[in-house]
């Protein structure tokens, strides 16, 4: 039997029924997925959203029979285009795996081998279907091509570490997309990558379904992206699906308090911390093998009532292939909120005050290899008590060698950073305690940013008597006021991190920044390592930490929703360099810098019309070599012509407030910008 | 100072995880449950605990006095009296194996410990610090070992003794020297524990709070390098069992009439085509002490990687 053809040419591409995994955990079987139902029909494409945890990746790799050793299929059935997937065996196992189905990982650098050229491991591909040498190398070229990579005689002769990770991703989705599976799996393809750069992967996945007969399985935490890519999607919550029906429908007319309440979390539509608090889903998803009552969100569910408790809610068909698991999904939107929507009272800026923090052409050149790497070149701002400043950029735009340096945890090799009028030694080490407590870091990722071997206690403890030299009976007063006020129970003080979630570690980084009554935290990432849930709940305790203490924030953020609902203020980096600062507003809505323009244009959003995206072109350039004049041009969309090659433009106040480092007059960007995107890097006429 | 103000509001305090199968104390316990049923750790344990047991009360358990000639002939094969024989001298081996076995225990975990302390001290020093301070550490470890095991022993012996003669070595130099000699490889598996755990935030975030760098070594990182550290501290106790054993059958140890194992192999060694028994027995026992510890290493660093 021909085992690559479909065992039935008009079976769907991807067939779940009643699938339930486990894995064995120091001796006991833990429920991953509960029995999970899903259908893709030929050449569809079906999003599986749901928070960490949920079981989405367990799904993807039962489909591939890569479960871990100590996982397994205890019951249900998978088929992929006719195959009954657990039966196969040995050779009919490789086969499949060879032609029926391929998978994209998140992190592109590690499912490449660091070892062997990008050709050879592209070639592998063809070769393993029997192509010669000569015609596995020029189908590499070919599919290369396929994914719009431009010089690909170059990049098959180049290792992976010389590839940028949107160019890896790129060699990936060819090399999946090589054999013409009938399925393929993406399991969050551009989680790690900067907003342009997943843009560009996220529209190249489009157009390759509409060129390809293959039907995709893309697996994300992020509806935006799932929205870009996928009809239909699939709402998973502790192993089980609990809605399911066509994207748009979804988003318009959730029917699952869990999917109501993901979708309540995410800040958009230009809501501002000053306008209203972000609602949140309080509790957390159970841990996987305990014991769930009939409706496994029953914990979290505001609707829920005894029948939720008892009886298992069937699937109810909310459309025509929309369906809900719950009881209540007539009422599903009605879904209380968790939260006051009322929004913290202002803090009242007052810029005439002295600025409690002023910068002043910082830079910082990192020598490697003896080459001189300018991370930051002069960059000079200002923030004034209670107000946020928000640092964008795609990584290697600066963001954190900036924060690192106001820190002192870097030594700038030029410029000054002053707090209250004061200059602040350049070394960590020649700070006084005071300068110390004043400037604090809430890290981005918690697993890391706290001692996995201390106590919540201890950690609280030790930093109240080196910032706020309090100690004994008034540390562990404050200590319980501290977790009091980052809204954790007591008995966490008790706890090490291995026994907090995510959010609640998190929760206590916060607290251990706040002990010794800092007057600036930079926030770096401080949420892109947590669910959205959690991350609603988070921006909602930073900006009342910030009410009552007036406390400044630097935020950093990839996520530019989440950095205009936070910041007053906004700093656009590009190369080390301020590219655009303002307003939050100003600076988020035309006109702004060609650079923020297609960072803007870069985001999936849940609503309204997808904007039309503006192509960078290649990636950011190496800071060792940085392009001549301004040091966008060659990527720039707006692309002027000789002037922005030959010379760097000033930051210039373009209105009150607001600066732009750009050649093109503010009336002029303001006239572009407004009508069609650019075009192919067509050179803009200046007025007169 | 004013402390900061609790904001008002009340949101939805969100109670602690609900993990009733995956609290730490849970996790702890059944880490050690898996621990004290594998097989191969059981045999370990037992084996090991018996020459720990002969090394205390090897006068009591053994049958005839280590020393007492009055037995026969030399070079008696093993018979129901004497199940491992007799040695040259007439002296019964099964008890000589027996008592022997303390010269062994006195030396190879305090050296082992000695080795592992040091060693995880200057890996701390180097992974921390790096630059400069790892660099110079780092030759000097690559240059010691470079030196086989035995010769830096030796040399270090007699550096300490003042001479070059077989002499009657005390336990305290032999820890020493083996402690010493096992420093540098200890040092550089901490070194490389260190040297991830230096990168992770809670050491910035310690560094912005103003700790010294002696405290972010000993209290923030040392505690999370301890899986590698216990787990080199059971293997290097197996090499030093065999680094007792060695030393004694090259005269630097016990002295006859001593029933040291490695000092019975050397005292024997060229009747192995007369007496087989006078050199298989000892060297038995050597060999299933360094197992059984290996065995426990085994496990330990299994258990430590889940």
């Amino acid at each position: 039997m021909n085992v690559a053809a479909p065992v039935e040419p008009d079976a769907a591409a991807l067939a779940l029924r009643d699938v339930e995994i486990v894995y064995r955990v120091r001796g006991r079987d833990r429920e991953v997925l509960r029995g999970v139902t899903l259908t893709i029909e030929k050449q569809g494409s079906y999003g599986l959203v749901g928070e960490s945890g949920c079981g989405k990746s367990t799904a993807a790799l039962s489909i591939v029979r890569y479960l871990p050793r100590n996982g397994r299929v205890t019951r249900g059935s998978i088929q992929v285009a006719g195959r009954d997937v657990l039966k196969l065996r040995g050779e009919s196992l490789r086969r499949y795996r060879r032609d029926a189905v391929s998978m994209v990982y998140q992190n592109p650098g590690s499912a490449l081998n660091p070892a062997l050229r990008v050709g050879r491991q592209v070639a592998e591909v063809f070769a393993l279907r029997g192509a010669d040498r000569s015609g596995a190398r020029e189908r590499s070229l070919a599919v290369l091509r396929e994914v719009n990579i431009a010089d690909p005689v170059s990049v098959l002769r180049r290792y992976p570490h010389q590839l940028s990770g949107g160019m890896q991703q790129r060699v990936i989705i060819a090399m999946a997309l090589a054999t013409n599976p009938e399925l393929l799996i993406l399991d969050e393809p551009t989680t790690g990558l900067d907003a342009t750069v997943e843009a560009e992967v996220l529209d190249l996945i489009g157009e390759l379904q509409e060129r390809f007969s293959t039907a995709v399985l893309f697996i994300s935490h992020n509806l935006a992206v799932i929205r870009k890519t996928c009809e239909r999607v699939g709402v998973l919550y502790a192993g089980e699906l609990v809605e399911e029906g066509p994207t748009e429908e979804i988003l318009q007319n959730p029917s699952h308090p869990y999917t109501v309440g993901l979708l309540r979390c995410i800040p958009r539509g230009g809501l501002r911390k000053d306008r209203g608090k972000l609602d949140t889903i309080p509790g957390f998803l159970p841990p996987i093998g305990v014991d769930l009552p009939a409706c496994v969100y029953v914990h979290r569910c505001a609707l829920a009532e005894e029948i939720c408790r008892v009886e298992k809610p069937a699937d109810y068909r909310v459309g025509e292939t929309h369906i809900s698991r719950c009881h209540f999904h007539d009422r599903a939107q009605e879904l209380p909120r968790a939260t006051d929507p009322t929004p913290a009272p202002g803090v009242g800026i007052d810029r005439l005050a002295i600025p409690l923090l002023r910068v002043d052409h910082l830079t910082k050149t990192f020598n490697q290899d003896g080459h001189e790497i300018k991370a930051l070149a002069g960059v000079s701002a200002v923030l004034w008590p209670g107000e946020t400043l928000g640092l964008v950029g795609e990584s290697g735009s600066g963001k954190t060698t900036f924060a690192r340096t106001l820190l002192g945890l870097v030594e700038p090799t030029a410029g000054t950073v002053e707090i209250d009028g004061n200059l602040m030694p350049p070394k960590l080490g020649e700070r006084s305690a005071a300068d110390v407590a004043a400037l604090q870091i809430v890290f981005q990722n918690p697993d890391s940013a706290l001692n996995r071997r201390h106590t919540v206690r201890r950690m609280l403890k030790r930093t109240l008597g080196k910032l706020a030299h309090v100690g004994g009976g008034d540390a562990e007063r404050r200590a319980q006021e501290l977790v009091e006020s980052v809204r954790l129970p007591e008995r966490a003080l008790s706890s090490r991190p291995t026994g907090l979630s995510g959010g609640q570690k998190q929760r206590v980084a916060i607290a251990r920044a706040f002990a010794g009554n800092p007057r600036l935290v930079v926030c770096d990432e401080p949420t892109s390592a947590l669910d959205v849930s959690v991350q609603a709940a988070i921006l909602n305790l930073l900006v009342d930490l910030q009410t009552s203490n007036r406390t400044s924030y630097v935020f950093i953020s990839h996520d530019l929703g989440v950095v205009s609902y936070l910041s007053d203020r906004i700093a656009v980096l590009y190369l080390g360099r301020l590219m655009e600062l303002g307003p939050a507003e100003t600076v988020f809505s035309p006109p702004h810098h060609p650079y923020t323009e297609a960072l803007l244009s870069a985001v999936p959003t849940i609503e309204g019309e997808q904007r039309t995206r503006i192509d960078l072109e290649g990636d950011i350039p190496s800071a060792a070599d940085p392009p001549t004049g301004c040091v966008f041009h060659t990527r720039c969309p707006r692309f002027l012509g000789e002037v922005c090659v030959e010379q760097e433009p000033p930051l210039a106040e373009v209105e009150p407030e607001h600066f732009i480092r750009c050649h093109i007059p503010i009336d002029e960007l303001r006239l572009i910008q407004k009508t069609a995107p650019p075009a192919e890097r067509v050179p803009v006429e200046l007025p007169g | 100072m004013s402390s900061p103000q609790l904001p008002v509001v009340v949101e939805g305090a969100p109670p602690l995880s609900p993990k009733p199968l995956d609290t730490p104390q849970r996790v702890r316990r059944e880490t050690l449950r898996l621990i004290l049923r594998s097989p191969t750790f059981i045999i370990g344990a037992i084996v090991t605990l018996f020459w720990v047991t002969c090394a205390f009360l090897g006068y009591q358990i053994a049958p005839y006095h280590p020393i007492d000639e009055s037995f026969g002939f030399s070079y008696e094969s093993p018979s129901w009296n004497h199940p491992f024989g007799l040695d040259r001298v007439g002296r019964d081996i099964f008890s000589r194996v027996i008592v022997g076995a303390r010269s062994v225990i006195e030396v190879a975990p305090a050296a082992s410990l000695l080795g592992v302390t040091l060693g995880s001290l200057l890996g701390l020093l180097m992974g921390y610090f790096s630059g400069w301070v790892d660099n110079i550490i780092g030759r000097v470890i690559d240059a010691i070992l470079a030196v086989p095991f035995i010769v830096f022993g030796i040399l270090l012996l007699t550096a300490l003794s003042g001479t070059s003669e077989g002499i009657s070595v005390s336990s305290l130099k032999l820890v020493v020297v083996i402690g010493l000699a096992f420093m540098p490889i200890v040092a550089r598996t901490v070194r490389s524990a260190v040297l991830v755990e230096r990168d992770l935030d809670y050491v910035q975030a310690a560094k912005l709070r103003g700790e010294r760098p002696p405290y972010i070594m000993l209290v923030e990182i040392l505690p999370n390098v301890m899986g590698p550290i216990v787990v080199e501290a059971t293997v290097r106790l197996g090499y030093a069992v065999f680094a007792v054993a060695t030393l004694a059958f090259l005269g630097y140890g016990p002295q006859p009439p001593s029933p040291d194992w490695g000092l019975q192999i050397a005292e024997q060694y060229s009747d192995i085509s007369l007496a087989w028994w006078a050199i298989v027995f000892p060297a038995l026992a050597i060999a299933s002490l360094v197992v059984a510890i290996n065995l426990i290493a085994d496990t330990v660093q299994q258990v430590l990687d889940q």
